[in-house]
């Protein structure tokens, strides 16, 4: 069967590996392509690589890290950030990324997710999704790193994406990232019952139990995390054998 | 030897050429990787590789729109009989038919047609993306050292349906049983992706630098 997927996340600015409360509060942590060799070691299911400089002098920083990575670890690797047209798309693809996620761009640029799954197939565009609680029941959309409001809702964006060609929805709540309370499972629920395409539940994981709500509770496909594996407080191995024993199907 | 990755403008053919390499390198097989379109560099190579990301449609017309690549890759195939591994939508283009936003002849080389997986109702998502076991069907070289329902990587929405039964030589489950391995002759082909397949899928590729016809 289908295993679930276990997915690490390295926030990478300008080529070198951070993670953010909320976004601010940068922490350097190393060396990309390093923590990626660790992460295929340990076996991942995938890798997400998100580009959080998204100034343009310093794209061509992301694409060598994407290909000095992807010459290395011969697992799938999804990459975001500042992805704005067709070429950013061709480029990140052409460098080795397998998989392209589109956030502040696929809501501003409505043709951008149809075009572009037209031109290089669903299976690698993603759309991510920053979300943000707005009353009970209501989320909203937010881009630029969750610092602009839309007024625009999830369930109809998530929804609208997926017909215009979206393969996978890479799904944040802005509320949860960072504090390490856990996915909102609400939303994640909702949004993954929702579209019949696979959803990567991410912000907000401080422990091993998290992950498993997200699959059991939130119904994702993937569980996407940060900093609870990049500060080597569990291993992709301590988080598969977690899940494993709570009866949740991965790969080991 | 030398080995063709088939460049016809489908993404990531570095991958491939990249896990070929360290696959070489592993089994020290000395061995030249070109990633082209140039009907003269194929012809004069041992084995190709035909990657294939996108639609069956984009992906075969990208073929035919390139001078002489269609003929070459038939004459490969079909008159020098020479090895060939398909992956992905690569595989797929070895059917007659496809059925991807609208119905598109392909090689032909095998009695197949390319159709949607069935999403039980909407049970199942599509894209089939992750890792599922594979079921060995029968001994072929391609899976030599590969146990049975080991964990490989898909990511598609159609699948390759065949009546050539013998053809089959690995199947994985999403709902149904679908092939994910074929072999007829020279031809071999993978619906899932060896080069995003971690240590199984060097061994997969390790095993195809390795044939001999």
């Amino acid at each position: 069967m289908l295993k679930n997927r276990i997915i690490p996340c390295l926030d990478v600015k300008d080529g070198r590996v951070v993670k953010g409360i909320n976004f601010v509060d940068l922490v350097d942590a190393g060396d990309p392509v390093e923590q990626a060799k660790i992460y295929d070691e340990q076996g991942a299911d995938e890798l997400c690589f998100l580009d959080i400089t998204a100034s343009n002098e310093n794209r061509n920083i992301m694409l060598e890290t994407v290909k000095k990575t992807a010459e290395k670890c011969f697992m799938p690797l999804t990459v975001g950030g500042g992805v704005r047209t067709i070429e950013d798309i061709r480029n990140l693809l052409l460098a080795g990324a397998d998989k392209v996620s589109i956030n502040t761009a696929a809501v501003n640029n409505k043709n951008l997710v149809k075009e572009s799954s037209e031109k290089f197939g669903s299976q690698c565009i993603v759309v991510a999704v920053d979300a943000k609680k707005v009353k009970e029941n209501k989320w909203e959309i937010f881009t630029h790193g969750g610092r602009k409001s839309t007024g625009i809702d999830v369930m109809k964006f998530v929804e609208k994406m997926e017909s215009m060609g979206a393969g996978e929805i890479l799904l944040t709540s802005m509320d949860r990232d960072g504090t390490k309370k856990g996915y909102d499972l609400d939303l994640t629920k909702k949004v993954s019952s929702l579209v019949n395409i696979p959803v990567i539940a991410s912000g907000g994981v401080g422990n091993l139990e998290h992950l498993q709500q997200g699959i059991k509770i939130g119904k994702a496909n993937a569980v996407l995390a940060a900093s609870i594996f990049h500060f080597g407080e569990f291993s992709i191995k301590d988080a598969k054998k977690y899940l494993d024993s709570k009866g949740i199907a991965v790969r080991i | 030897m030398s080995i063709t990755v088939i460049d016809y403008g489908s993404g990531n053919l570095k991958s491939a050429a990249k896990a070929l390499e360290t696959a070489a390198n592993n089994i020290n097989i000395n061995t030249k990787i070109v990633v082209t379109s140039d009907p003269k560099e194929i012809k004069q190579s041992d084995k190709i590789v035909l990657p294939g990301q996108g639609s069956f449609r984009d992906c075969y017309s990208s073929i035919k729109k390139i001078p002489g690549l269609n003929e070459t890759l038939n004459e490969f195939v079909l008159e020098k009989k020479k090895p060939i591994l398909g992956i992905c939508v690569g595989m797929q283009l070895f059917a007659k038919t496809g059925y991807e936003s609208q119905e598109t002849k392909g090689f032909g080389w095998i009695d197949a047609e390319v159709r949607k997986i069935n999403n039980m109702s909407k049970k199942l998502k599509l894209p089939h993306m992750g890792w599922n076991e594979i079921e060995l069907k029968k001994d072929c070289f391609l899976f030599s050292n590969i146990k049975n329902k080991s964990h490989v990587y898909f990511i598609h929405s159609y699948e390759f349906m065949t009546k050539e039964k013998d053809c089959v030589i690995a199947t994985t489950n999403y709902g149904n049983s679908i092939i994910v391995s074929i072999e007829k002759e020279n031809i071999v082909g993978t619906q899932f992706h060896p080069e995003k397949s971690q240590k199984n899928g060097l061994i997969i590729l390790e095993n195809f630098l390795k044939w001999k016809i």
